[in-house]
Parts: C-alpha cells; structure tokens; sequence
C-alpha cells in the first residue's frame, strides 16, 4: 500500500505562510469588497446629486479629524513595534506598545465619538439644525462610512486589550509571534481605509 | 432535530475514544463532517418549506377562483375566506426565491458539500478554522427562525420579490410590509456572514492543507469547483451585505440611498445586488458542476475528459461571472451602449460552459455507464443545465430579452438552472456521498423512482414556461385569468399546477428513502462505487480526525481503467499504479 512507501508526512506544499495568516489575507480580501460595496455606492451618490454635498470643511471638523487620522497612522507604527518587540523577545517593549497602540485606538474612538455628538447636537447643513444621518445623502453616507469604520476600529481595540492582556503574562514572543502579526495585518487594513475615508469624505 | 443529527451520525463518531461532552460532539460540534450534517438536515427542511410555498402559488396561479383546500389553519391576513390574499402572494413569492436561494441551495452545496469533502478529498484532518466553521453553521439559525417567523409578524413577510428592488422594497407603504422586510435584510446579513465565515475556512484549508502529493492539478474537480465557489461567495457576499444594510437604514433610520425623493438612486440597488446576484448564480452552479464531473467520471469508468480544461473552464466561468450583471438590467433604464457590453460578456459564458458540457459527454462516450442513482442525476443534469443554458443565450441578447423580460419564459430558466441544474446535481450528490457520510446506501429501486419521476415532472412543470412567457405572462402574477392576451393558457397553467405537486410529492419518497435509509439502508462498503478519489479510501463513516494516518497522493483524481493496473479498473489516489494494491489477486 501507499502508507508503507511514505516516510514524510509534510503537507503539501501551500503558500508557505502559515494558516491564520492565510485566513486573514482572505478576510480582508472579503473586507476589501464590504468597503467597495459602500465607497463605491458614496462615489456613485455623490456623482449624481453633487450639490448635495458640502464643501470641505464647511460642516465636518477637519482639524479634529486630522488630529484623529495622525493618532491611527501612529497606532500602526506601534503596533509594528510591538511585532518588533515579539520577534526580539523584548518584554518591555512588547507591553508598552501594545498599550499604545490600543490607546491610540480607543483614543480615535472616542475623538470620532466627540465628533458625531458635535455634528448631532450642533452641525448645520442645508438649512436644519443637526447633522444627523437623516440629513440627506451627504449625512446617510458619512454616518454609513465612518460608522461602519469605527465598528471595525472597534472590533481592533478589543482585540488589542486582549493581546496586551495576553502580553501581562508574557505569552506573546520569539515563538509566539502569529497572533500579533495577524492581529497587526488587520489593524493596518483598517487604517488603510481610514485613509481613503478620510481623503473622500472630508478633504475632496 | 438534534437528536436526528445525533442519531445520523452517532456511528461516525461514537467509534472515537474522545472525552467530549455530548454537546460538543454533536450540537456545537467542530467536525466538519458533523457540521456539514448539520447544514444537511438544517437545508433539506428549508428546501421542503420552499417547495411548500411554491405549491400555494402554483395553486393560485391554476385556480384563482377557488378556495384553497384547507385555507381555514392559514391567519386571515394571509388566506381570506379560503383565498390566498395579493399581499400574501407577493410574500409567497419573495419568500419561496429567498428560501431556496439562501437557505436551501445555497447552503445545501456550500455548507453541506464543501464541509463535508474538502477535507476528505485533500487529505486533511478538518478545515483550517473548525471553531470559525462552527460559527458559520450556528449563524444559520437566527437567519432560519428570522426568515421563518417573518410570516407572523404585522404585515407579513418581505414581498418586494427576492430582488428587493427599490423603492418598492425600500417604503412599507408600497407594499404593506415593515418589519417582515427588515427581518428578511437582517437575516440576509447573518447569511452573508455564515457564508464569509465558510469561504474563509474552504479556501484556506484549499491553498494549505493539502495531503503530501496533492498540488493543485490532483485536485478532484468537485474541490476546484468548491474552492472557486468560496471565492466567489467572498468577494460578492459582502457587497450585498453592504447593499442590504443601506436597504435597512432607509426603511429604519430613514436615509435615502435608494429612494429618489431624497436623491438617492434605485438603479443604484440593482447595480448592487446584480454585482452579487450574478456571483451568486454560479455560486449555486459550480459546484453542481463538480459534483457531476467526479459522479459522471466514477459512473463511466472514465477519466474526466480534458481535465485541465475544467478547472480552466470553472476558472473563467467564475471570472466572467463578476463582469455580466448587467444582464439582469437591460429593461432598468440602464445606457443601451452598457446593455451592449454586458451583452457580449455574458456571450462568452457559453464558451466554458459549453467546455463543460462537452467534456461530460466525451467523458461518457464509450465509457463503461453504471447507471445507478447518482449517474441517472448527473446524466439529468447535464441535459437540464443544456436546456437551462440555451434559453440563457436567449436573455443574454437585449433584444430578445426586452420581449421576455419579466416573464414565465425567466421564470422557466432559473429554475431550468437552478432546480434542473443545482438542485438533480444536489440529488446525485445526496445519493452518492450518502453512504459515506451514514455508513449506509441509501434504496437504489426507490431512488430510480425518485429520478424518473423527478426528471419528469420537472420538465412537465417548466417546460411549458417557456411558451407562457412567450405569449406574455408576467412573472409573479397573482391572477392571470383577467388578460386578453392570455386567454386560452389555463389549461396550461393547470397542468403545470398538477405537475408541480406529483413533483413535490416525489420528494417526499426521497425524503423516506434518505430517513428509512439511516437506519435500515444496506451497510455501505468503504468504497461502494469504486471510486479513486480520497474519501473512499477511509471507513464509511470516517472517524472524527479523518485520517490515522496522513494519505500520500501519487497522481490526478480520476483514474479509472487505468492500464497499469490489472485486477480492477481504478486507481485510488494514494495508491501507486507500480505497486500491486494487497486487495489484487497476482
């Protein structure tokens, strides 16, 4: 029988990158497609009723929202620190960056929170009082994006109390590296979008 | 119905010295044998509730004068004084689309077959990620009761047709349904998860935990087709995810994407759902396509002929399957000059599809034919999805389909495709895998009974479709009877009606022999069919881990009448044709 022929019992060969790793690239492709869906729909809406939109600044707080993307960009540097730090079994680093970067990640959460009050109880746009995502298309669509975004910073930030919880008891390391690495493959997605929201939504 | 899961595959793995609790063996399970077990009985009940709508339709449709039989058990707000109320013919007919479509078909080949034969067919122990799978199973459920309980709630259930088009979808006051449609959304986005979940888990197991041997060109066909499948259902699901839950902020918090009073545009819902509708119709197909090519093959004594032209041809249905969905659109008021382009795309389907089609006859031709159940279904399929496929030309060209557009003539092609094409390839593959996955055949006199009488009402009941569509009858029409122009098809329409419950009763006799089976069926063989491909090389059924050892593969999926090979006429695919099998006779 074949058993007896086989002495090595190594799978075939894949991509040589290991399996989670795999399954997150193929998460993000479907990602990828969830933000088409809804960017693609923004860029198609807005085409069509182009006046129904403000200018640059005109209702959202570009400034704050600045502020906001500078602290997510930095939230990925610390969370390739943190990677880093795994690979070279540096403990201290290990903790202090994933406290970082799971700061700066609540941190845009709770700026982003601060904005959408802001707009709620005191934006102004065409007229009314409140920009609230019933204020015609320009509302639905930023409530729509941005929302849907700060879900998935969300969904990250409680992964990140859950790796720095992980890093109190020094599990992350030299051997233990795919968690944080999957983890930071999901983290840069997100600021990845964030970027492109940020430029469609508010600068153009 | 736990229970019955317990039951059906209690052989498979009560064999195992596992300390695990009954709950995780069976109801929270991470096998993805018991999973995909799970997804069959969970689909099969789905598709007899569909089967049961589209028969109060059908009988409304042959006899809108007469109360329906029973009508008195139904709520008044569906069947009044024994008629099936307008409003609850639209819900019949949304419902019986959506139903069949994501919890019937869909699952029923993804859920069932994936789970169930990728890890077999490579050689792995379980799929890469069993918890996620799990997940994607239990997802099904609230998405189940969801869709379910959607026909109690104040107004009924979604009845803007399984398309949802807005803005009848998109303003209760258009179609009296406000929560049943939310509820039809929601469950829809639970789909998609359990559906994202279920891709991510086939197409990792796919690309890294193939067996020692087993590249990409030893794949059977039914996992290329399954792997294909996955990647179809990643990129297109998550649109109509997005897509829905735009739909659902318009009828909820009141934002406008889609209704044009506020500037939104209802063309763009179309332009969404079609960018997943189109996927998701060879989502529903390809793996139909793959369960046929391995049945068709092991029922022929045959290699599949041009193998590398399938995987090719699955390749390139699936690519041009995300470039035509403006082929549903050409009545929407869409550019004529686009209408043209989609037009010649969906041309270029016929090529592969018709690859396929004649590399199962050459695969059949001198073959040596075994005609049991599972080949009488794959040889139906084959015949069916030709039928299906040609009347899809048809639609394809704008000016044909400007006159059949929203017609019976549709009607008769989806379900050509869809009941002719996924659901006889559904049958033959349920008849095959049966005594792999209980351990016991499944009746082979009942099962032809079950084809033949399957095959023939079939085509009793959609054939004349095509002539209904084209003498006009509109698709979704809740009475046809008050029409100049379709005056004389009544007795078309009855006859159809007929067919259709002599269609439906015959499942029922398929729904006994997959029952009486499970625990008096014949015990199966390992390999009852003689087949090369890896699962039957394993005990019927495999125990919980698959593999005491890892197989080795030696060569492609489908070597039957291989010539080195004297004593029988297949080749398993661990084993090495200069190697005389122990089981030989030399």
């Amino acid at each position: 029988m074949a058993h007896a022929a086989a002495a090595a019992r190594a799978p075939e060969r894949g991509l040589d990158v290991y399996t989670q790793k795999v399954g997150m690239w193929v998460f993000l492709c479907s990602e990828v497609m969830f933000f088409a869906g809804l960017i693609g729909s923004y860029v198609i809406l807005r085409f069509g009723a182009s006046d129904s939109w403000g200018q640059p600044g005109e209702v959202l707080n570009v400034p704050v929202t600045a502020v906001n993307t500078f602290i997510l960009i930095c939230s990925s540097v610390t969370m390739v620190k943190a990677f880093a730090a795994a690979e070279a079994d540096d403990q201290k680093g290990i903790k202090l960056y994933l406290f970082l970067t799971f700061l700066m990640g609540a941190m845009f959460l709770g700026i982003q929170a601060y904005e959408y009050t802001e707009l709620i109880l005191h934006g102004e746009w065409q007229g009314s009082h409140g920009f609230t995502p019933q204020a015609g298309l320009y509302g639905a669509t930023f409530f729509t994006m941005t929302g849907f975004h700060g879900f998935h910073v969300f969904l990250g930030v409680v992964c990140l109390g859950w790796a720095f919880k992980r890093s109190l008891a020094g599990e992350w390391g030299p051997k233990n590296t795919h968690g944080l690495e999957v983890l930071g493959l999901y983290w840069h997605f997100v600021d990845l979008v964030w970027i492109i929201l940020f430029t469609i939504v508010y600068l153009i | 119905m736990a229970t019955m899961i317990a039951e059906a595959t209690g052989q498979a793995i009560l064999t195992e010295e596992h300390k695990q609790s009954f709950l995780r063996k069976y109801i929270f399970s991470t096998d993805h044998k018991v999973i995909a077990i799970q997804f069959l009985f969970l689909t099969l009940f789905f598709l007899m509730i569909g089967g049961f709508l589209a028969m109060m339709m059908r009988y409304q449709i042959a006899w809108p004068d007469q109360p329906i039989p029973l009508g008195g058990i139904f709520p008044e707000s569906m069947v009044a004084s024994g008629y099936i109320l307008p409003e609850f013919y639209n819900s019949l007919v949304t419902m019986h689309g959506s139903i069949m479509v994501f919890l019937a078909i869909m699952p029923m080949l993804v859920g069932v077959y994936a789970n169930y034969l990728i890890p077999l067919q490579l050689g792995a122990h379980d799929m890469a990620f069993p918890r996620l799978n799990m997940y994607s199973f239990w997802i099904m459920i609230p998405a189940g009761i969801l869709t379910l309980s959607s026909f109690f709630v104040i107004g009924g259930a979604a009845g803007a047709g399984w398309t949802l088009y807005a803005p009848l979808s998109a303003r209760p006051d258009l179609t009296g349904v406000a929560l049943g449609q939310q509820m039809w959304l929601a469950s829809v986005v639970l789909i998609g998860l359990s559906s994202i979940f279920g891709s991510l888990n086939y197409i990792t197991t796919v690309i890294n935990m193939r067996a020692p041997g087993m590249t990409w060109f030893r794949m059977p066909l039914t996992v290329w087709a399954l792997f294909i499948t996955a990647i179809l259902g990643l990129l297109a699901m998550p649109v109509l995810s997005a897509a829905g839950i735009m739909l659902l902020f318009d009828q909820t918090i009141g934002t406008s994407f889609f209704l044009p009073e506020g500037g939104g545009q209802p063309l763009l819902w179309q332009h969404l759902f079609w960018f997943f509708g189109h996927p998701e119709v060879y989502i529903l197909i390809l793996p139909a396509m793959g369960f046929t090519s391995e049945i068709l093959a092991v029922g022929s004594r045959k290699p599949i002929f041009g193998y590398k032209a399938m995987v090719w041809a699955i390749i390139s249905i699936a690519f041009l399957g995300f470039i035509v969905w403006g082929h549903h659109m050409f009545q929407s008021g869409m550019n004529p000059a686009l209408g043209l382009t989609f037009t010649i795309s969906t041309l270029f389907i016929a090529v592969p599809s018709a690859i396929k089609t004649f590399n199962w006859m050459g695969t059949m031709w001198r073959g040596n034919l075994k005609l049991h159940t599972p080949m009488l279904f794959a040889i139906g399929f084959v015949a069916m999805f030709a039928i299906g496929g040609l009347s899809g030309i048809f639609m394809a060209s704008t000016p044909v389909d400007i006159y059949i557009h929203d017609t019976y003539f549709i009607v008769a092609h989806i379900h050509y495709v869809l009941f002719g094409g996924s659901l006889f390839a559904l049958f033959g593959a349920i008849y095959f895998w049966y005594p792999k996955m209980f351990g016991r055949m499944m009746n082979e006199t009942l099962g032809k009974i079950h084809f033949w009488l399957t095959l023939i009402f079939f085509n009793l009941v959609f054939f004349p479709m095509h002539g209904l569509g084209m003498v006009g009858m509109m698709r979704r029409i809740y009475d046809a009877s008050g029409y100049r122009h379709l005056e004389g098809i009544a007795d078309t329409n009855a006859l159809i009606t007929w067919s259709a419950f002599a269609l439906y009763a015959s499942g029922f006799l398929f729904a006994f022999n997959f029952f009486w089976s499970l625990w008096r069926g014949k015990k199966a063989a390992d390999n009852p069919w003689d087949a090369t491909t890896l699962e039957w090389q394993t005990p019927s059924p495999p125990k919980h881990g698959n593999w005491a050892e890892v197989p080795v593969v030696y060569h492609g999926p489908h070597e039957y009448s291989h010539p080195g090979v004297t004593d029988k006429d297949w080749l398993a695919q661990n084993e090495r044709p200069d190697v005389p099998s122990p089981a030989g006779g030399h």
